[in-house]
């Protein structure tokens, strides 16, 4: 028996390998991202509200993620007395364990995807990574307090509140593919030449909502609201195990910035990618140089910052990252220039503008979280059953409508424009008619006592 | 090899899991062993090559039913509910059931083999790479062999569902 586990593990090891080793990569490495994203994201905050932000640990606090990484890691661990520890304990397991693992399933660029070519491909990393509501409602609960049980309450029905009309927008752009497999559906953008969000205007919308309903993140933070529930669920939760909620909050926010990406903005695909694969000299090619610019101009403005820096240390961490730009520069240039390395164009171009579609989403998130005020419970349950998901379900509707005179008329990449436009009109239509019944149903009378309940 | 480690595992769990959701006193437990009873289940349909059963197992018994059931249950409030009488008073009606399916599978498993056309079909297994893909395989199933079913299906569902919706309605 011993020995034929030993075996079976043995076989398993030689199939998976590189696999595995992405997947170790991708954990050990996320941490750090998440702290530099919390670290944009304070420094767009201070940039909107005409302040410096964090300042003092690093050169312009590019050092301060692992200053907070270290905090949390030596801060006391709390669990309240009558709470229910081994629930405690693995809550917050859950919440991270089913973000990593949905990461698992997406492409990043067509060399780098560790679960490679699985049927289900989307389907498993939306599913998976709903499963961290689990995490949620369990810490809440074990917490044994008020304010965490209620964050939890609020937590679930939004998230089962959204997913529906998620649900509809993912299902509206696998519509033009017919597939499931994240790597075909990069494919079938790149061969109909459009990105799905011409195509589907609307379900790429309506997505947008719903995932930043599903991720709890402002306008409808409503589970952590902190001037109503302290912190929602995690109020009880200090130190490391808040550090792993954290984390698990924003790996969500990448996992679906990335399946908006792969679905919608053509994945790890340029803009007019297939200009590229035409023979001779094109205008348009010269998009291959951006990525290089841009690393480029970087290295150079670090470089500039760097006789202006207060401490010998400061100076020396900013001339690294100015080296470290133009060692990514020479990457990103070998591809366009060197014709040994054209064959790795794909896999480091496609890294390059997936990663930069992914931060231009979540850079989307931050933005408005500065810019909105936060959702009364009412009003986000309103929006979320009276208008998104009657908008998505109709929005399905009229895209298969769509795809169908499309095949009828034979028509392929931009001329499937002339079909999905109108349908798109026609559920913007439909969209003004629900806001106006909405309306003229008046105002709300009075909350309800099960609205009042959330409401705390 | 793998695969035969991969089953036990699942099975071992899914058993366990289950026995330990019957006998825990407190409901929240419980309903953390259900879900993971039906994880394992979903990892025994992804060792049989079904992934789209393994991921429609998981999308809607764990991510919606269960979120549901353990929504419900943060609503009820637990400290009444343990001492209130419990309606388990079918416990003979049950331990009856129970033996009869006992059986009846115990049966099925003796006579496998003995007659034929009887018992545990025998199957071969095909070749990991020679299956087709199975979503695709579903959907084809679904919507081309068995429509009528499915739409009968559908609209039962749909029923069910504006009944209840109605039902809750009338009282408010």
């Amino acid at each position: 028996m011993m020995t034929s586990i030993f075996q079976a593990t043995i076989e398993f090891l030689k199939a998976f390998w590189a696999p595995l080793l992405c997947g170790v990569a991708i954990v050990a490495v996320l941490p750090l991202i998440v702290g530099y994203i919390v670290l944009v994201e304070r420094k767009l905050m201070a940039d909107m509200q005409a302040r410096l932000g964090p300042m003092r640990v690093g050169p312009h606090g590019l050092l301060q993620p692992i200053a907070d990484a270290v905090k949390l890691l030596i801060k006391e661990d709390i669990i309240p007395d009558n709470a229910d520890k081994l629930v405690f304990w693995l809550a917050p397991v859950l919440s991270v364990g089913a973000a990593l693992l949905s990461l698992a399933g997406l492409a990043i660029g067509p060399a780098f995807q560790i679960a490679q070519d699985i049927n289900i491909g989307i389907l498993f990393v939306v599913g998976v990574s709903a499963l961290g509501i689990f995490g949620i409602v369990l810490g809440g609960w074990a917490s044994n307090s008020h304010y965490s049980l209620m964050g939890a309450l609020r937590s679930s029905a939004q998230l089962v509140s959204y997913e529906t009309a998620a649900g509809m927008a993912v299902v509206s752009a696998l519509l033009f593919t017919g597939t499931l497999n994240i790597k075909s559906i990069v494919e079938a953008q790149s061969k109909e030449g459009i990105w799905f969000v011409m195509l589907a205007p609307v379900a790429f919308f309506t997505y947008l909502v719903a995932s930043i309903a599903e991720t709890n993140r402002a306008p409808f933070d409503l589970p952590e609201a902190e001037s109503e529930l302290v912190a929602g669920y995690m109020t009880e939760f200090s130190g490391f195990r808040w550090s792993l909620y954290f984390l698990a909050e924003y790996a969500n926010m990448i996992v679906v910035a990335s399946v908006a990406t792969t679905l919608f903005l053509g994945g790890w695909l340029r803009p007019f990618s297939k200009v590229h694969e035409l023979p001779g000299f094109h205008l348009l090619n010269l998009l291959d140089f951006v990525p290089v610019l841009l690393t480029v101009a970087i290295g150079v403005y670090c470089l500039q910052r760097t006789p202006k820096q207060p401490t010998r240390v400061q100076q020396t961490f900013m001339l690294a990252v100015a080296g470290l730009c133009f060692v990514l520069g020479l990457l990103l240039l070998a591809p366009v220039v060197v014709p040994i390395a054209i064959p790795f164009y794909a896999g480091i171009h496609g890294g390059f503008w997936f990663i930069l579609k992914v931060s231009l989403y979540i850079y989307f998130f931050m933005w408005l979280r500065f810019t909105i005020p936060r959702y009364r419970f009412d009003q986000l349950m309103r929006l979320g059953w009276h208008f998104l998901i009657p908008l998505s379900i109709v929005n399905v509707l009229l895209v298969g409508v769509a795809l169908i005179a499309g095949s009828y008329w034979n028509l392929h990449g931009w001329g499937l424009l002339l079909v999905t436009t109108p349908a798109a009109i026609v559920t913007l239509i439909v969209a003004f008619l629900i806001l106006a019944m909405e309306k003229g149903r008046g105002a709300p009378q009075g909350q309800t006592a099960a609205s009042d309940f959330y409401a705390g | 090899m793998l695969d035969k480690v991969l089953f036990y595992f699942f099975a071992l769990i899914a058993v366990a899991s289950s026995v330990l959701m019957v006998t825990r006193r407190n409901v929240v437990h419980s309903a953390i062993f259900l879900i993971t009873a039906l994880l394992a289940t979903a990892g025994i349909f992804l060792q049989l090559r079904a992934e789209f059963l393994f991921i429609v197992q998981i999308i809607l018994y764990v991510g919606g039913i269960m979120v549901l059931f353990v929504f419900v249950i943060m609503l009820v409030n637990l400290d009444v509910a343990l001492q209130q009488i419990q309606f388990a008073r079918q416990k003979w009606v049950a331990l009856f059931v129970a033996l009869a399916l006992a059986g009846q599978v115990g049966l099925m498993f003796w006579t496998s083999g003995k007659m034929p056309g009887q018992g545990l079909p025998v199957l071969t297994a095909a070749a990991a790479a020679k299956l087709p893909l199975n979503s695709e395989t579903v959907a084809r199933s679904l919507f081309e062999s068995y429509l009528l079913p499915f739409e009968i299906a559908s609209v039962l569902l749909l029923v069910a569902m504006i009944g209840a919706v109605v039902m809750a309605k009338k009282r408010a």
